[in-house]
């Protein structure tokens, strides 16, 4: 089993197959009337976040907490950091403290990368900067899994602005391992050129929504960044709503079997209607509480035997 | 050294292996258990039957299917999968868990008659008292191994025992079933050949 989760490549076929086939018996927690198994009790995980984010940093907590595990939120706002503390002090101040496992989200990419070096514990990157999210790829290709039954073969397009999206980057990569096909579509402004050759061999771009979406069993639309909106990546938002947005009458371009996936937070009517995201093809509800299932399962994987 | 060299071809000594019981042994003393059960439950009313993986599981299948045979009664199977609730996940690599599956009508309420292969310490019903705690609340709690090897470090027993065999700690018994292993068997491993 791995050390860290810094990366969505980190995980090979069978670990990845792992984590979800463990999510899954997680989910069954979820239904039980004691919401609680005994395996991390004792550990201690610290979210160490950086950056704002609601459903992220809950959705570890009531991970972790489901385990058993002692839960400190160390936030940025009003904290050491606020007085100029550096990420290595914070990180050496936390392993006194004897954290087992740090989940860190940071404007910097790479930051989780540096925190692996300097603590003894796990480090699971909860999103740094513009590029990785690799627990948002395992919940994403988890819900995948259990709409459709499978993630090889699977031909899944990516829609918008690939170039800002850690979650892009994490699920291209985790997908190419568990054997799906990638097209990434988006303005290209939007869209790194030789992303695909840099990612993984075999991702296919395209800048023609319409084009590609009678051919793929899923659709996962990425938040246009509204502080991005004034950089001239696109003309207007209604530009791009126009071209890259998922509507109704696309949404019915494809085949019946796809599902439309949302990372959240959603802006409807940008990139998604609310005809499309509150269809049964959505899954963006689903997408949140097997978030908790999957962080369950990358926890326990981590944490729960003597791996360390 | 106390063994002639031409029964002991290797420098190692050999360990000994004693078949404890055979095929033929094994459906016999699971037909024994399912007729116990039986009786000490009334014609197996409002009982059902968890399996703690890995051998276990099938020995529960087994028992209902001959409860089933015998008095053409329908016992809920099931499988309590008590990975997550072990005492000793930190002295060993991280273990898959696998599937727990409740039977439709729950154990709210039931007698549960736990299935294990081999009672040994007793930890690993410990831990499935533990994980039963969780998905229900039973009305009592029984448990049924095909072996027991005594050894016991936690004040347990088995209301059903297929076969009790006196070990030593350094020998092992390794019970193989057809469903897991392709082969009805119990053997003792190591220790003194005796």
């Amino acid at each position: 089993m791995i050390r860290h989760l810094l990366s969505g490549a980190d995980p090979d076929l069978a670990t990845a197959t792992q984590i979800l086939d463990t999510a899954a018996e997680m989910a069954t927690v979820a239904g039980r009337e004691v919401k609680k198994l005994p395996a991390l009790r004792g550990r201690t995980v610290v979210n160490l976040f950086y950056e704002d984010s609601t459903r992220t940093r809950i959705s570890f907590e009531a991970a972790a907490k489901r385990l058993s595990a002692d839960v400190i939120n160390f936030s940025a706002k009003g904290s050491s950091v606020a007085k100029g503390e550096s990420l290595k002090d914070t990180a050496l101040t936390l392993q006194a403290m004897g954290a087992d496992a740090v989940v860190v989200r940071h404007p910097a990419s790479g930051a989780p990368h540096r925190l692996a070096h300097w603590v003894d514990g796990s480090v699971v990157n909860a999103g740094d900067g513009t590029h990785e999210h690799p627990t948002q790829a395992l919940l994403d290709a988890y819900t995948m899994r259990s709409r459709l039954g499978r993630l090889a073969g699977l031909h899944v397009a990516i829609v918008g602005d690939v170039l800002h999206s850690r979650v892009a980057r994490s699920n291209v990569l985790l997908l190419s391992t568990l054997g799906a096909k990638v097209t990434l579509v988006g303005p290209p402004t939007l869209i790194p050129v030789d992303i695909a050759a840099a990612l993984a061999p075999g991702t296919l771009v395209s800048y023609d929504l319409d084009a590609v979406l009678p051919n793929v069993d899923v659709v996962m639309m990425l938040r246009v960044q509204r502080e991005r909106m004034n950089d001239s990546y696109f003309p207007s938002a209604r530009e791009y709503a126009r071209r890259y947005g998922l509507d109704g009458p696309r949404m019915r371009r494809l085949p019946d079997h796809a599902i439309v996936m949302h990372p959240g937070p959603m802006n409807r009517g940008m990139e998604i209607t609310p005809e499309v995201a509150d269809s049964p093809r959505s899954t963006i509800v689903e997408q949140v509480a097997n978030g908790v299932s999957v962080r369950m399962a990358v926890l326990y994987l981590l944490l729960g035997g003597n791996n360390l | 050294m106390a063994c002639p060299p031409a029964a002991q071809p290797s420098p190692l000594p050999q360990p000994s292996v004693k078949v404890i019981l055979t095929s033929a042994e094994v459906q016999r003393v699971v037909d024994r258990i399912a007729h116990q059960i039986l009786e000490k439950t009334q014609g197996a009313a409002d009982t059902v039957l968890l399996g703690i993986p890995t051998r276990g599981t099938p020995l529960a299948r087994r028992l209902a299917a001959r409860i089933s045979t015998f008095e053409d009664i329908d016992v809920p199977v099931g499988v309590l999968d008590i990975t997550l609730y072990r005492d000793d996940l930190r002295r060993h690599a991280t273990r898959a868990v696998g599937p727990t599956q409740l039977p439709p009508g729950g154990i709210d309420g039931k007698r549960v008659v736990l299935v294990d292969d081999v009672l040994f310490s007793g930890r690993t019903v410990r831990a499935a008292l533990d994980a039963l705690g969780d998905v229900g609340r039973p009305a009592s709690v029984q448990l049924a191994v095909l072996v027991d090897r005594g050894h016991r470090q936690l004040p347990i027993r088995a209301d059903y025992v297929g076969k009790n065999i006196p070990t030593s700690l350094v020998e092992s018994v390794k019970v193989t079933l057809v469903e897991t292993d392709g082969v009805d068997e119990v053997k003792l491993y190591g220790g003194a050949n005796r």
